[in-house]
């Protein structure tokens, strides 16, 4: 259960390696040393030492074979991960940005942004909700992007799939409401992480560990959407509603 | 009987869930809805007074017994009621008052139904003279996991597992109270103001046999040599002699007025250092040292029900009340713990410390001898942390937390809070093998 002060007693990170993901799974670990937690990833070495971060916190961790490409599985995982108990928290966390140019060109690069960033999100989303909804309480935290909210010309492959997952988990939030299970779509704008290593930062910059904050806020405040910062809110409001023909001009 | 799926909190506020609940009229309908419980289990639930999650059961059932509504008997001579487990003890407070017959104990707000007050074996201001609420239980029905209905006894077992057993060994649906005599419903009320906490607790020990009920307010929002001033204020049942001419007509009227509904349109932060240090200093103005004044239900006994749903004030973030016994001799500890709070900034407005007699044979009874205190404190960041150093304090005094206002601690914790929860637990296990009955808090506690 995720107790009055907002922290949880067990936390499920789909994504296992996700920086985001894994400063979340710190924080909570810092303010609850017994925290039980679920790494779900592919089998590797990074999987292994994340694993073993967090066991020095003090947390007891089992890490989950899961890949994305293989939706078959999914229900599986899904089922796996919950064999032990209820699940307080769930942070989704795995996505690729991959290369833009290529990704409007070829279709083998398009559609594995497409396969993980949007079907693995659902075909992992819908046993998930199926379980969360069952134990009646818990907190779905999903990573949208603000990339998803209006497609620019330099990221719109990416931003298209991400606009489908922020629909999608959005929805979710709808459908889970009454079943006691507060989701969470979190917009982060740009994120120094591995992910967008090489890249210029954008303006409004953050680093993982800002964007986990505003996460564990959020959950504590059962808040449904959040963005990182809090200003892309307004900054996202206006550029929604900017013209085409200005809006594609912009230097970004 | 259709369950219907509903969202429940404490009345904290905090860590709501979803269960599906029914309101049974009978103890046969409880019987008919606990044989519908799945692998989520089953947990009972009255008023919703504890401030966390022991009456919630995240995807299972809960049984709201508040429709098992009905007092069956009151007997004058004997001075006892037979009455239904969902009757509020405001109910119950107001057929007995005609009768000259009062509820040995009543907790801070008397919106409690009686398996609440059973299930948490609750105390008030008097425990030092009067213990807890079930040690003045006669007898208790509870149906059990197999569906049998058990009339306990205090020569069982299982009636001291049920007492404080939050609810986990079955759910109770009928018990026989007994009752004191009164001459009125009125209090002869002592009140002391003094400017600090060193004070208040000494001047608390002395007399403290000499009256029936006893309990001090602090303000924690002064640090300095007045950290801790206070209120304290002592009273025992007023005699038809005490009373002024105009309230001798009707000396047994049940005179507990409530002024205003809070409406809930308060914003998150509502209860700020500012609001909190308005109050305190209002509240400690407002009570001057006065001795053998007259005061009704309301004034003396339940300030707060004067304004209903008062929980509404702490806004949507919701706010937990920590309580905790520290036993007699560490009077530093006390101290600390009051410090800690001023220090860390987290002000709590409703601040009450009183001095527990003897406990009883229940495993998870909450009093024990010592002082107990308790502060309603706002949810915000770095409250996990201070109720975490707090824990340790009361841990290293051999103290311990109330499960009924419990929401937010370790299951180890508890588990040393608690050194014979164990012995709890095989009674519970024979009684409920499969584990039927389960709650939010169970879970969360790893209790069962």
């Amino acid at each position: 259960m995720i107790d009055a002060v907002g922290s949880p007693q067990s936390l499920l990170l789909l994504g296992g390696t996700s920086e985001i993901g894994l400063a979340v799974a710190e924080r909570y670990a810092r303010a609850r040393p017994s925290l039980r937690v679920t790494l779900a990833g592919r089998p590797s070495d990074r999987l292994d030492a994340a694993a073993a971060r967090l066991r020095d916190l003090g947390a007891t961790v089992t890490t989950l074979p899961f890949d994305a490409r293989q939706p078959d599985t999914h229900t599986e995982v899904i089922e796996k991960a919950f064999a032990d108990g209820d699940i307080d928290v769930t942070v989704l966390a795995f996505g690729v940005l991959g290369d833009q140019e290529e990704a409007w060109t070829n279709v083998d690069v398009a559609r594995e942004l497409a396969e993980i960033n949007y079907v693995a999100a659902v075909t992992v989303g819908v046993p998930l909700a199926e379980r969360l909804r069952k134990q009646g309480h818990g907190s779905l935290v999903a990573l949208s992007s603000a990339a998803g909210e209006r497609a620019r010309r330099s990221n719109f492959v990416y931003g298209s799939t991400k606009a489908g997952f922020d629909a999608f988990y959005t929805g979710l939030t709808y459908a889970l409401k009454e079943h006691g299970v507060t989701v969470t779509v979190v917009r982060p704008g740009f994120v120094r992480t591995k992910m967008t290593e090489g890249q210029k930062p954008a303006p409004l910059s953050q680093t993982a560990d800002q964007v986990a904050e505003v996460i564990v806020d959020a959950v504590r405040t059962r808040r449904e959407q959040v963005w990182a910062p809090a200003v892309f809110r307004g900054v996202m409001s206006i550029l929604r509603h900017v013209p085409r023909p200005i809006f594609r001009k912009l230097p970004f | 009987m259709d369950p219907e799926l509903r969202t429940l909190v404490g009345w904290g506020r905090t860590a709501p869930s979803t269960a599906r609940v029914v309101v049974p009229r009978t103890v046969d309908e409880v019987i008919e809805a606990l044989r519908s419980a799945d692998e989520r289990g089953v947990i009972a639930r009255g008023l919703g007074r504890a401030y966390g999650d022991p009456a919630q059961n995240a995807g299972g059932l809960v049984i709201d017994v508040t429709g098992l509504d009905r007092i069956h008997s009151i007997d004058a001579d004997a001075a006892v009621v037979d009455t239904d487990a969902g009757v509020s003890l405001d109910t119950l407070m107001r057929r007995l008052l005609p009768f000259g017959l009062w509820l040995p104990v009543l907790p801070g707000t008397r919106q409690v139904s009686v398996g609440g007050a059973i299930g948490a074996d609750i105390h008030g201001k008097a425990h030092h003279v009067e213990g807890s609420f079930c040690e003045h239980v006669e007898s208790m029905d509870l149906v059990t996991a197999d569906g049998n209905v058990h009339t306990l006894t205090q020569d069982d077992e299982l009636f001291w597992a049920t007492a404080g057993g939050m609810g986990l060994t079955g759910v109770v649906v009928r018990a026989k109270l007994r009752l004191n005599r009164v001459e009125t419903a009125y209090f002869k009320v002592d009140t002391d103001q003094i400017d600090n906490l060193a004070d208040l607790m000494d001047r608390q020990s002395v007399d403290d046999e000499k009256y029936l009920e006893s309990v001090s307010w602090f303000d924690s929002t002064v640090s300095g040599p007045h950290l801790g001033r206070g209120i304290l204020t002592r009273a025992n049942h007023a005699t038809l002699d005490d009373l002024p001419k105009k309230l001798r007509k009707n000396p047994l009227k049940f005179d507990a007025p409530q002024l205003l509904t809070v409406p809930n349109v308060f914003p998150p932060g509502m209860l700020n250092k500012l609001t909190a240090r308005m109050f305190c200093e209002l509240w400690y103005r407002k009570s001057p040292t006065k001795h053998g004044a007259i005061q009704n239900i309301t004034m003396f006994l339940h300030p707060l029900d004067i304004a209903g749903e008062w929980n509404r004030v702490y806004g949507p973030r919701g706010f937990l009340q920590y309580q905790y016994v520290i036993p007699f001799g560490h009077e530093d500890a006390v101290r600390r713990s009051v410090e800690l709070m001023v220090e860390t900034g987290h002000v709590s407005a409703l601040n009450v410390l009183k001095r527990f007699g003897a406990g009883n044979r229940a495993p998870l009874s909450f009093p024990q001898p010592g002082w107990t205190l308790a502060v309603d404190l706002p949810v915000r960041r770095g409250l996990a942390e201070l109720c975490a150093r707090l824990d340790e304090l009361v841990l290293s005094t051999g103290g311990r937390l109330y499960l009924a206002k419990e929401s937010r601690a370790t299951p180890e914790g508890i588990e040393r809070m608690y050194p014979r929860i164990d012995e709890w637990r095989k009674v519970r296990a024979e009684v409920d093998p499969n584990g039927i009955f389960v709650s939010d808090m169970a879970r969360r506690l790893r209790l069962t």
